[in-house]
């Protein structure tokens, strides 16, 4: 395997007294799609948001261990959060456009970084919104409210809006789970062209589509990592008696 | 007694309830309309009191009405301003729990206290400053009546922001005070601007607390440094007078009041309406 994206050494989480994640440590390679798969409350989602310093929103919650990005402890002292956050970009499970019009949702996140003028922004929406495969839609509309759009066009306008800050990487929580099939499948088709670009890790708990998208897989399972590998020798040939019984339905 | 007979008696007993409830609020509004509908008219509206108006002459009481709307504007800004800045600071900022907890306790302790005695504060706080009755005295006692009410208002409204969408913003890479701004106050605005006319309307009919602060004067608002009419001491006044005529007027100037509070309340509704366009439910 090549230079990683991301080295996780060590990672516990807790909530309060319940402990997430216990001393986990995973290498993400890059420009691959990694998925995190194990049955709900496997610690799995709280795996993921650690990997952006999103999991410090929760009240409560502790965080030990290095996520090492890029040769840097994102849990540094010294680190600017919010770098890291642009960096490393998040789609979450329900789309969640924010209180503005299309065009300003894709805009947001530039306008927070840096001061564009109207052509470069206009470009930059354009953009965004032809590689999370939304142009075509909203082109004519552009200035109506985010939120009459259907979910999965809201669940496209939050990927373009998630490129708009150009990350490197980009988290998944489950991005297709609220969506219709149709939908779903459109999110599937755009991450799978944006890995030659971008790394991406994603959490699901739909095992066909971590079979469907996956090139390594991170099996978590109450609260520990179990088994990682690339993802046809998981599915294939799973190593821990853990990861067999999940794959072949035993627990969800 | 039979589970039927209880039921029906409780049932009988809210419906009673209901019934006073809504009986006097009718009976409230029917004496403000029957008694100063007669004597409301153009004139009352469009001029200021003239020689011999409290011994039923001619003359309005639009220095009353622009005074009322003065102190209650003046003070609704002021403290909106305080208000968001506080509760956005206990929404982002603030890290001890325990003082945020302190914080909203002392605020609904002063919503609790009567208006006199911020009148009462407002009046020492003039004196110690060599500062006379005036309509900025009245604009600061009104907008500590208002701090407490439109604090925990948008308190509510703030804390009914989803933390998906908060977190939709942080993962751009925004800051707090950024996400605050950006973001949750769009989210929120028909809930901060109801809790501001919700705020105005309590200070626009609050007379007790601007008695001692504004003053009272017949001429029209023209300084922040000069005493200021209020309607609701407009009604006191006039109806601690012996004149028939001008007692009508009193219920004439109620009736006023009311209006305008009806008015702003329809407002609101109407504003929310077309400011939820964005927002995300």
């Amino acid at each position: 395997m090549s230079e990683p994206l991301i080295q996780i050494r060590g990672l516990s989480v807790t909530y309060g007294d319940r402990q997430a994640v216990r001393d986990v440590s995973v290498d993400i390679p890059a420009r691959q799609i990694t998925a995190i798969i194990g049955p709900s409350g496997c610690g799995k989602t709280t795996l993921l948001r650690s990997i952006s310093r999103l999991i410090e929103l929760v009240a409560g919650v502790r965080v030990w261990g290095q996520v090492i990005f890029q040769g840097q402890n994102i849990y540094d002292p010294h680190v600017d959060v919010t770098e890291i956050r642009r960096r490393i970009g998040l789609l979450a499970q329900r789309p969640f456009p924010l209180p503005m019009s299309i065009y300003e949702n894709v805009a947001y996140g530039p306008r927070l970084h840096e001061r564009y003028n109207r052509e470069t922004l206009d470009a930059i929406v354009e953009k965004q919104l032809r590689a999370a495969g939304l142009w075509d839609e909203v082109k004519d509309r552009l200035h109506t409210s985010a939120s009459a759009l259907s979910v999965g066009q809201q669940q496209r306008l939050c990927l373009a809006r998630g490129l708009a800050v150009e990350p490197e990487v980009l988290l998944c929580d489950e991005a297709t789970s609220a969506l219709d099939p149709i939908s779903a499948q459109r999110i599937e088709g755009r991450l799978l062209e944006l890995k030659a670009d971008y790394g991406i890790v994603l959490v699901t708990h739909v095992l066909r589509q971590a079979r469907r998208l996956a090139d390594y897989v991170v099996f978590m399972y109450m609260g520990e990592l179990i088994e990682h590998g690339p993802a046809d020798q998981v599915f294939r040939n799973p190593q821990e008696v853990k990861t067999r019984a999940y794959l072949e339905g035993e627990f969800y | 007694m039979s589970k039927h007979l209880e039921e029906r008696i409780f049932v009988g007993l809210m419906i009673a309830s209901t019934i006073v409830v809504l009986g006097s609020l009718v009976l409230i509004l029917a004496t403000v309309v029957m008694k100063g509908l007669p004597a409301l008219n153009l004139k009352m509206l469009t001029q200021v009191p003239k020689g011999g108006y409290y011994l039923g002459k001619e003359g309005g009481i639009l220095n009353a009405i622009t005074g009322s709307l003065a102190l209650a504007g003046g003070a609704t800004i002021l403290s909106y301003v305080f208000s968001l800045a506080v509760v956005l600071y206990l929404h982002f900022f603030a890290q001890d729990s325990r003082f945020v907890y302190l914080v909203r306790l002392s605020l609904d302790v002063l919503w609790g206290v009567p208006s006199i005695v911020y009148g009462a504060f407002g009046f020492t706080l003039l004196l110690l400053l060599g500062l006379r009755a005036s309509m900025l005295g009245g604009i600061v006692a009104l907008a500590l009546l208002e701090l407490p009410i439109l604090v925990r208002a948008m308190d509510e409204v703030i804390s009914m922001v989803p933390l998906e969408l908060k977190e939709a913003s942080y993962a751009l890479g925004a800051t707090r005070l950024e996400t605050a701004l950006r973001t949750v106050v769009r989210q929120t605005v028909p809930g901060l601007l109801t809790a501001s006319l919700l705020a105005f309307g309590r200070g626009i009919g609050d007379a007790a607390s601007v008695l001692f602060t504004a003053g009272y004067t017949d001429r029209m608002p023209t300084s922040l440094l000069r005493p200021v009419a209020s309607l609701p001491l407009a009604v006191f006044f006039q109806l601690g007078t012996p004149v028939p005529e001008v007692q009508e007027r009193a219920y004439a100037s109620a009736l006023v009041l009311t209006i305008i509070i009806l008015i702003i309340s329809l407002i609101a509704r109407l504003l929310t309406r077309r400011l939820t366009r964005h927002v995300i439910h």
